[in-house]
């Protein structure tokens, strides 16, 4: 996705803030689907994760992120026998959401400190290019 | 060629501001997959950008000297950004920065007096 425009600190940190926000988005639906049950193997829910790639601006040297999609991880649903369940198949066993909800809490918790890493890094970066247009 | 109106700081000021870029990227793709961390060796670049101006030539795009990082602890998935120095690297070259900046607002003031004759 070639954009006509240079990239700038401005539209490199807004990229950045956006996939974090993508990769968060994703833990959070992770952990709403946490145990949450299907009928079979193939319809349980599965967690998925954002994919980052970097994007390189030869002219400026910056280098942007990108969320390249979400990616559904192939952890096969934990089977548990359970004949009383409404969902349950033929043979007696419902399928439960593979969720880690630690690993979900943690991904949040790097995706929010990398989130105010940037705001302040954007904030010095901004209030440094005022001092300087204020200059007289 | 004549020494410049603002001696070193001008091209000091450019290339920090370049370095900040640089530096913000790197903070931006701490969670990239792969991503290598770069910087700029600021004392090479100042140092061919004041070479340049002497021989009279454009002070322009040029080399850049841009070095990778080297990772104390390399990570899994190759990603070599420490957010712990890019932060350190940040805040020195945000400091940096204003002291350039002063010594550029030094010299207009200077001038500046100079020529309303006080």
């Amino acid at each position: 996705m070639p954009d006509a425009r240079p990239m700038t600190l401005f539209s490199m940190t807004e990229r950045a803030m956006s996939a974090q926000m993508v990769r968060m988005n994703a833990a959070t639906s992770n952990l709403a689907n946490a145990g949450s049950l299907a009928s079979s193997e193939a319809e349980a829910y599965r967690p998925i994760r954002a994919v980052f790639t970097a994007e390189l601006d030869r002219a400026t040297g910056l280098s942007g992120v990108r969320s390249d999609g979400l990616v559904r991880s192939d952890i096969a649903p934990t089977k548990r026998y359970e004949p009383g369940h409404p969902l349950a198949d033929a043979d007696g066993n419902v399928w439960e959401a593979p969720v880690d909800e630690s690993a979900e809490m943690v991904e949040i918790m790097e995706s929010a400190r990398q989130y105010q890493n940037m705001v302040q890094a954007l904030q010095t970066a901004k209030q440094l290019m005022l001092e300087t247009l204020r200059s007289k | 060629m004549s020494e410049p109106l603002f001696g070193i700081h001008g091209a000091a000021l450019e290339l920090r501001s370049k370095r900040m870029g640089v530096l913000a990227s790197n903070i931006a793709n701490a969670a990239t997959p792969g991503f290598k961390a770069r910087d700029i060796d600021f004392n090479a670049a100042l140092g061919a950008r004041l070479e340049r101006g002497r021989e009279g030539g454009l002070s322009g795009a040029g080399d850049m000297h841009t070095v990778y990082r080297v990772p104390t602890m390399p990570s899994l998935d190759g990603n070599t950004v420490e957010l712990g120095r890019e932060q350190i690297a940040f805040a020195e070259n945000a400091l940096a920065y204003s002291a350039t900046l002063s010594f550029v607002q030094g010299k207009v003031n200077t001038i500046t007096r100079a020529l309303t004759g006080e």
